[in-house]
């Protein structure tokens, strides 16, 4: 079948892409600074919310009305996760300040 | 779009989520990474628009225009008390995602899905269904709507097991007959049913490690879903997602000295433990008032406060830093003792004090702030508990021992806020409230840091 040798001969680099992802990620993510791991946690989701592409790719190849049901409400919900989780890492972000500047500190006092 | 321009696009976009999650390691560039991610979204978005044909651009719009307005007012409206909530929401949203785009593909599929796509499909789902479960019930927990405390009944592991195992046996059947399409939503019933027992069963204050266990579960389903349809960026995403919540699962467990098993299955807190071994000795506990509290804070030059999600609960940071701007105003040294497992997410305590405009120089991790107790002249403990508890140190019965704590004991001083003698999450009683040097003041953190701030300026 056509279809499946396409899928075993994508599958090795599929593989090296997973492990090597997978690998770096630990590497990258190992050396947050721990003040950092709840606007990390919202910035990754939002990233796995790539997925946003793969319900794009299900409503392309589908004309069936189920389907594009299920599609949608993919889109939806990946959508969601893409808008809030960019905009609430960035304003969690713009929360962390370091010590006061001189004149910030005059203008306290 | 040339195939290959869509592979270099996606190249690019893999580029863009790795130097984000790099920028991300400090705080003075973690905006760009943000930024960089968000740059990578987008390529990917338009790479593959470019790449496949929508039929219903209708239907695109309307659930773009939906995430939007359902997406913005979250991101823009939650408190930052309410993050852990939001996190585990938006796991149920990617889960639940991944878990029906998933089904779509095997019903588009069917019959002809070759076995190891079918296996990929099927672990995808597993996982996508049951995170989403999970992560609606972790969501209702933190959110209050339904007790925190872990659901217990005779022969759950077993039967959780059972229940997992027969959605693994309908992953098989349908490797072996993908043509059975009846056995797809059993599969989905079962890990629905399996993610929400798993978590009910879970105590709140272990939620850190669930939302990143949960975390790690929706970016693997998300990579699985990469394979299926041959998407490398997915693959990419997907996995990066998976190793993250890997990662700060690993610290979360390690930071409580316990096992993801026991985590998982172990259905600590909440449920009453029996006090150890019949303590016979009655200890008393000298309680003092705000005044006394003051005098002590006012003849300090290095204070740490050691904040945990009582301080959350009652809404208390931003008076807390009030109190820290007062004391500084005296010339004296405020730090913050931030455990790794205060609060209900990874991070969290971090967010809250930032929320209330404390410079994050002053944030230290428990390995820099311990070595610092010793010459710390008063300890503030505010809505924490087991994360001070001594008794992780010295005794080797209690079922917190071997947790790295903060070492507040070893200030000079401690002043330990709390509503009332209670035990912990844990069902531990805290061995500071008894020690010498422990001064514990009663009521709610809020009223008596106020009180506190009050009581200095007459000082």
């Amino acid at each position: 079948m056509e279809l499946v040798s396409q899928i075993y001969n994508d599958l090795p680099v599929n593989l090296l892409i997973f492990v090597l992802s997978t690998f770096l990620g630990i590497e990258l993510i190992r050396h947050v600074s721990r003040l950092l791991h709840t606007p990390l946690m919202s910035l990754t989701n939002a990233i796995s919310s790539v997925s946003f592409i793969a319900a794009l790719i299900v409503m392309a190849e589908t004309t069936n009305t189920n389907l594009l049901t299920l599609a949608t409400i993919g889109v939806a919900l990946a959508f969601t996760n893409i808008v809030s989780g960019f905009m609430l890492t960035e304003r969690i972000l713009r929360m962390f300040r370091g010590r006061p500047n001189k004149e910030e500190r005059k203008a306290q006092q | 779009m040339n195939d290959l321009i869509v592979l270099y696009l996606y190249a690019a976009a893999a580029l863009f989520f790795a130097l984000g999650l790099k920028l991300m390691s400090e705080v003075r560039t973690a905006r760009y990474g943000n930024w960089s991610a968000i740059v990578g979204m987008v390529i990917s978005i338009f790479a593959t628009l470019a790449a496949f044909e929508i039929h219903r651009v209708d239907l695109l719009v309307l659930a773009v225009i939906v995430g939007t307005i359902v997406g913005t007012p979250i991101a823009l409206k939650v408190p930052m008390t309410a993050v852990p909530q939001r996190t585990a929401m938006s796991h149920a949203f990617g889960s639940l995602a991944v878990a029906l785009i998933g089904a779509a593909e095997y019903y588009h599929d069917a019959p002809n899905v070759d076995p190891f796509t079918m296996a990929v499909l099927s672990g995808e789902m597993i996982l996508g269904f049951l995170t989403f479960t999970g992560s609606s019930v972790a969501f209702l927990k933190l959110q209050a709507l339904i007790p925190g405390r872990p659901f217990v009944y005779p022969g759950r592991v077993v039967i959780s097991l059972v229940n997992l195992g027969l959605a693994i046996a309908f992953a098989v059947y349908l490797v072996l007959n993908p043509s059975r399409s009846f056995a797809l939503p059993a599969l989905a019933a079962l890990s629905l049913l399996f993610g929400f027992l798993l978590v009910m069963a879970i105590g709140g204050a272990d939620m850190p490690t669930v939302i990143a266990i949960l975390n790690s579960f929706a970016g693997m389903s998300a990579a699985g879903l990469g394979f299926v349809l041959d998407n490398k960026i997915l693959i990419v995403a997907g996995s990066l997602d998976g190793s993250s919540g890997l990662v700060l699962a690993i610290i979360m467990s390690r930071a409580m000295n316990r096992s993801f098993i026991n985590i998982l299955f172990g259905a600590v807190g909440g449920a009453k433990e029996v006090d150890e071994r019949g303590a016979t000795e009655h200890r008393t506990v000298q309680g003092y008032s705000v005044d006394d509290a003051a005098t002590v804070l006012s003849n300090a030059r290095k204070v740490v406060f050691a904040p945990g999600y009582g301080m959350a609960t009652s809404q208390s940071q931003h008076v807390l830093k009030e109190l820290a701007d007062v004391l500084q105003a005296r010339g004296i040294d405020v730090k913050y003792a931030i455990h790794p497992v205060a609060g209900r997410m990874p991070g969290h305590m971090n967010v809250l004090l930032a929320e209330a405009n404390v410079p994050y120089d002053q944030l230290y991790e428990m390995e820099r702030i311990n070595p610092l107790f010793p010459e710390t002249d008063v300890a503030v403990v505010v809505g924490a508990n087991d994360v001070t508890n001594p008794a992780a140190r010295t005794k080797p019965g209690s079922p917190l021992y071997g947790m790295p704590i903060l070492d507040v004991d070893k200030a000079k001083t401690v002043i330990f806020i709390k509503r009332s003698l209670g035990a912990g999450f844990s069902g531990v009683e805290n061995e500071l409230f008894y020690n010498e040097n422990t001064m514990m003041v009663f009521g709610d953190a809020k009223q008596v840091l106020t009180e506190l701030i009050a009581a200095l300026k007459t000082k």
